[in-house]
């Protein structure tokens, strides 16, 4: 197996070793994204020097014994959305086309403490804002399984890059299903942890109370490693939480004799009254995963969770009226684009905000001031937190039944290229399946399942309870360890015919 | 100020409420968001959001009666810091994005009075 | 003739800047001055990727405040988002609390000449502070510095209860007084650690409905707060004689022009879209917190003034005076603590230290000299050492530069002349040089003996105890021989 292609731990270990150096693995993944990005344009800045001496830094460390974990010297990308220390963090953007940060998100000083090696920022749809990487201002990014077809959003390009072998792993962020929604679609492992495990500190905020930074990577245990290095509690950020424990890799077990899984069958409806679009190819790979998780000895029922077409009305009204808040900042007089002329302060305002921010991104804000305004705020957003608490309530009682819920990753598998944005509502709805869990704070992990008739990965979704990580890592594992590898040979190669 | 916003209610138990929103109130929300648009976009931006509208009054199906509104997911509550100082000289960091400073502030048009 | 018809309804909007080290929000510091920016953290400015951590501080001042107030003090607060745009503002909101702020329903007493009243509190709550804004003069723009950014500040809102300028006056005052007290703000109008908004409608007399009120901002004094109600009141009234309305909006006062100037324009849609602050958890107040708060909590006037009374035998009006700000009141305390003589601490206070604050166009707050200063001088009165005129020379010295008195007496020679045998010859010169005054006291005119005094203090250059004079003049002349 060549160095791209290995997964981050078993890389991580042969560094370890002395077997590979670190420069060795980041010139590597350097040489692998010069070759790629033309067809995915999976990253919005790479950063070949500093990676380089990032990676000769981690590899003094490694010899003489102060960095000894294992993600010492392994290559990773970060999401455009979090802030890297003299790094262009651009969020997808041209309002911040020229923003470079002061200071390192806490995530990312902790994987850097960990001694792994940055290699660039990856593209996204613009501000988080989206499910298809399509609105970045940089350009969107491709499916590496099928260069016509969207990787998904918001962090396209950081699971773009994982499956096509542009790096070992890398972070993402999650809102309304921005890390599991594109893993699903590009056939790779991604989780978004509980509310509040990892510090929000650094992250450009998009909506406050539902987004979470979490990894991305080709396996599950490399998945839970990363969630180990960049999870804890952080002062600087008042929502972060006290966990009890931060050993994610302890749940790497081959084992889910003792657990309950429930398939929502309100999930599983398609096609007639339209709530889910679920299609059935993404029905049947789903429901025969939950058949191999039975095999190995889980207790597998569908139930009835309740208010399942709600969730991304709810979501929608909150994310945008929060993101209509912290978006406001974005003004051209303390940092980022600045329109070229303007008559007096208000029209500086207007003319940078319309021409540095997206259509989308515009939109939302748009809803987001109108669902805040006066005399709307008590009918659409009181109401819509008051049915978060509804659909908080149905988890409550679906995990006193359950201990893993089983869903799949997006109705569909990655769509076309350009299909999605003419039909903004469209687009939402395909959330169904991700919004709940940033309502109602729940940790949840997508992982490959399958593939369409057209070769497209379909992704399998666990969801757990409030700081339940570890039931739902192994039971993901065990899924994994029965459904096999995924050879991502198929999209990590040289481009030959596509 | 005053804003029209038209609702065409239909009766009680039928899902869709048809929103019609005016060019006021279009204008208003993007004074209070600090957008602009062409007449071209702007077409394009109310029907959005009446379809979006029209989509996210499904909530209304919902009783919610007696439900308090959830703002924070946790019962997470006194979050404090210590009252002792820890951060230094900021300008470097404050200014280094943006071009327009003077005397190491920075430039905006002229405001009205404070 | 208007003036009997109108009643003015006056409600008032006060923000007080928290005497903590650091900003509300971060570990910034407070302190005043600096270099514009330098006071700065991406929390205060608005980065991308910053979030806002809540100082405890803030929270027991605020708790502090209400509780002095007669306010209840919520067992559950929180924190609300206020969007509008604005460069002072970097974030493009503030952080405030509108649905649960910290205090309700207090109440606080004003004295307006005889006339007691009570003026309501409505509510009181946490919140940032803004920028500065600086009108550049060269170019056709502004300037904006950070540092005041994320200052903690609270509000005590009032209910409309005031009814002109004496009782709004009387009310900042007390207001003053109170947080001085506590040690919560300095509170300098001038300074801008306290802010007026005053918000103001009128109504014909009798009439039970207020009138469409307008605010009023950028009052920085009492004048201005003066001239600026009686002006919005002529301008209300005057609008509503002319059969027109009163429109809502809020006003700047410029007090050198004597007139207000609507400041809203259009683009300011004063819509701010509260909803509540994702970023911070709410605040849970305990019992035990306020009591604690409570217990901690300094004397207030009215108890210090008792006690002064009690403790060091102050007349009710000396006790007044003296507490009538509490950094006087600590000047005199420690004085009196230190030289044991609290009468003549009370009299330097009262007198020189309240005249030379006034030469000098200084608060009381302003007052930085050295009790252990002013308690040695007036040992040094007292025993003798000095006379009044030199203390009061000495004393000028310590209030402008905190000059040691013992070393300032010493270099300006002011030391009081006693040793008895340089004084019985200077008398005695005296007395020799004047021979007719002897004889017109031995003739039985007693007023010659107050010439020899004088004449004796003028040859001392003023360095002697009068006491020793007369004893001295006395002795010498009674055995002096007939003339």
């Amino acid at each position: 197996m060549n160095i791209i292609q290995m997964p981050a731990l078993m890389l991580g270990q042969m560094i370890k070793n002395r077997e590979i150096s670190a420069v060795e693995a980041a010139q590597a993944y350097l040489a692998q994204i010069e070759a790629k990005e033309k067809s995915l344009h999976g990253f919005v800045t790479v950063d070949r020097d500093g990676a380089l001496a990032r990676a000769r830094a981690a590899q003094q460390a490694i010899e003489d014994g102060t960095l000894t974990g294992p993600l010492a010297g392994v290559p990773c990308a970060v999401k455009d959305n979090i802030m890297t220390e003299g790094l262009l963090t651009t969020c997808g953007s041209r309002m911040l086309n020229s923003f470079v940060p002061a200071f390192s998100a806490e995530a990312v000083h902790r994987l850097e403490k960990a001694g792994a090696v940055i290699l660039g920022k990856t593209n996204m749809d613009e501000f988080a804002m989206g499910s298809t990487s399509e609105t970045s201002a940089y350009g969107p990014v491709r499916n590496p399984w099928n260069t016509d077809h969207v990787p998904g959003g918001s962090s396209g390009g950081s699971a773009a890059a994982a499956a096509s072998c542009e790096c070992a792993f890398a972070l993402g962020s999650d809102t309304g299903g921005s890390i599991r929604q594109p893993s699903g679609f590009c056939g790779v492992t991604g989780l978004k942890p509980t509310y509040g495990t990892v510090s929000r500190y650094g992250l450009v905020a998009y909506a406050s109370s539902l987004d979470q930074i979490g990894p991305v990577a080709r396996n599950v245990p490399d998945c839970a490693a990363v969630l180990e290095a960049i999870a804890s509690y952080d002062a600087k950020d008042s929502t972060s939480m006290k966990r009890d424990a931060y050993d994610f890799t302890e749940s790497l077990r081959d084992d889910v004799q003792d657990l309950r899984i429930g398939i929502p069958s309100d999930y599983l409806e398609g096609g007639k009254d339209g709530v889910t679009g679920l299609s059935d190819d993404v029905r049947k790979a789903v429901l025969s995963a939950a058949e191999t998780l039975k095999e190995r000895g889980a207790r597998v029922e569908e139930f009835q969770l309740n208010y399942v077409r709600y969730a991304v009305p709810a979501y929608y009204i909150i994310a945008d009226a929060e993101a209509s808040s912290n978006l406001a900042r974005y003004d051209g007089t303390k940092y980022g684009y600045r329109t070229g002329s303007y008559d007096d302060l208000h029209s500086l305002y207007k003319r940078t905000r319309s021409e540095g921010f997206g259509a989308e991104v515009k939109r939302r804000i748009m809803l987001g001031s109108f669902v805040l305004s006066s005399g709307y705020y008590d009918a659409y957003y009181l109401k819509a937190l008051k049915v978060k608490a509804l659909i908080k309530k149905a988890f409550d009682d679906a995990f006193s039944r359950y201990d893993v819920i089983l869903a799949p990753s997006a109705p569909t598998t990655a769509p076309r290229l350009g299909e999605s944005l003419s039909d903004p509502l469209a687009m939402y709805l395909s959330d169904i399946y991700t919004v709940s869990a940033n309502l109602a704070g729940l940790p949840g992990i997508c992982l490959p399942c399958g593939f369409d008739s057209k070769g497209l990965p379909i992704g399998l979704q666990m969801l757990g309870d409030c700081f339940m990580e570890k039931k739902i890592i192994r039971a993901a594992y065990t899924f994994e360890k029965s459904r096999g590898p995924i050879d991502y040979s198929r999209c990590s190669r040289e481009e030959a015919a596509s | 100020m005053h804003r029209r916003y038209d609702i065409l209610e239909k009766s009680k138990g039928e899902r869709t409420m048809d929103h019609r929103i005016s060019d006021e109130t279009m204008e208003y929300v993007g004074i209070l968001a600090k957008l602009e648009q062409s007449d071209a976009e702007r077409e394009t931006a109310r029907n959005d959001m009446e379809k979006m509208l029209d989509y996210v009054d499904m909530l209304n199906e919902l009783d919610t009666d007696g439900i308090q509104p959830m703002s924070h997911v946790f019962p997470v509550s006194n979050v404090f810091r210590d009252d002792v100082v820890t951060n230094g000289d900021g300008r470097g960091e404050t200014l280094k994005n943006a071009d327009w400073i003077k005397d190491d502030m920075f430039k905006v048009p002229r405001t009205i009075g404070q | 003739m208007k003036e009997r018809e109108y009643e003015t309804v006056i409600g008032l909007e006060v923000h007080v800047e928290l005497a903590t080290r650091t900003k509300i929000f971060c570990g910034c510091t407070t302190e005043f001055g600096g270099k514009p920016n330098s006071h700065t953290c991406p929390v205060c400015t608005g980065m991308p990727g910053s979030l806002p951590v809540l100082n405890r501080q803030v929270v027991e001042y605020a708790m502090a405040v209400g509780l002095a107030l007669n306010c209840e003090i919520s067992r559950c607060c929180k924190f609300d988002r206020k969007n509008y745009f604005y460069p002072d503002n970097p974030q493009n909101y503030q952080i405030s609390q509108l649905y649960e702020p910290i205090c309700r329903n207090g109440r606080i007493e004003i004295e307006t000449g005889d006339v007691t009243k009570t003026v309501r509190i409505h509510e009181i709550h946490m919140e940032e502070d803004a920028g500065k804004l600086i009108h550049d003069e060269w170019e056709e723009c502004s300037l904006v510095d950070y540092n005041r950014s994320g200052v903690p500040l609270i509000e005590i809102v009032s209910e409309p209860d005031m009814r002109d300028a004496a009782e709004v006056i009387a009310y900042l005052e007390k207001l003053r007084l109170i947080i001085q007290y506590l040690g919560a703000s300095d509170c300098k109008l001038q300074e801008g650690s306290m802010r007026a908004d005053v918000n103001l409608s009128v109504r014909e007399r009798g009439a039970s409905l207020l009138g469409t009120r307008t605010e009023m901002k950028n009052l920085n004094s009492f004048k201005a707060i003066t001239r600026a109600i009686s002006g919005e009141r002529d301008r209300q009234i005057e609008l509503l004689e002319d059969g027109k309305e009163v429109i809502q909006d809020t006003r700047r006062w410029d007090d050198n022009k004597e007139r207000s100037y609507p400041m809203r324009s259009k683009e300011d849609a004063q819509d701010y879209r509260y909803f509540p602050e994702p970023d911070l958890p709410p605040v849970m107040i305990s019992e035990e917190w306020i009591n604690a708060v409570k217990k901690r909590q300094p004397e207030l006037r009215t108890e210090k003034m008792a006690r002064y009374q009690k403790e060091y035998g102050l007349s009710e009006y000396d006790a007044q005076i003296i507490t009538g700000t509490k950094r006087l009141a600590d000047l005199f305390e420690e004085t009196a603590k230190l030289c044991g003589n609290p009468k003549k601490a009370a009299n330097w206070i009262m007198g020189e230290t309240l005249y030379l604050l006034k030469e000098n166009h200084m608060d009381p707050e302003d007052a930085s000299f050295s009790p252990a200063y002013l308690a040695c001088l007036i040992d040094m009165t007292e025993s003798g050492v000095i006379n009044g005129a030199a203390a009061k020379q000495a004393f000028a010295e310590i209030f402008l530069h905190n000059t040691d008195p013992v070393v300032f007496v010493d270099t300006h020679g002011l030391r009081i002349e006693r040793n008895d045998d340089t004084l019985r010859s200077l008398v005695q010169k005296v007395l020799d040089e004047n021979p007719q005054a002897i004889a017109d006291y031995q003739a039985g005119k007693k007023k010659a003996i107050g010439f020899l005094v004088g004449q004796t203090m003028k040859a001392t250059g003023g360095k002697a105890a009068p006491g020793d004079v007369n004893r001295i003049l006395s002795e010498l002349l009674f055995s002096h021989k007939p003339l």
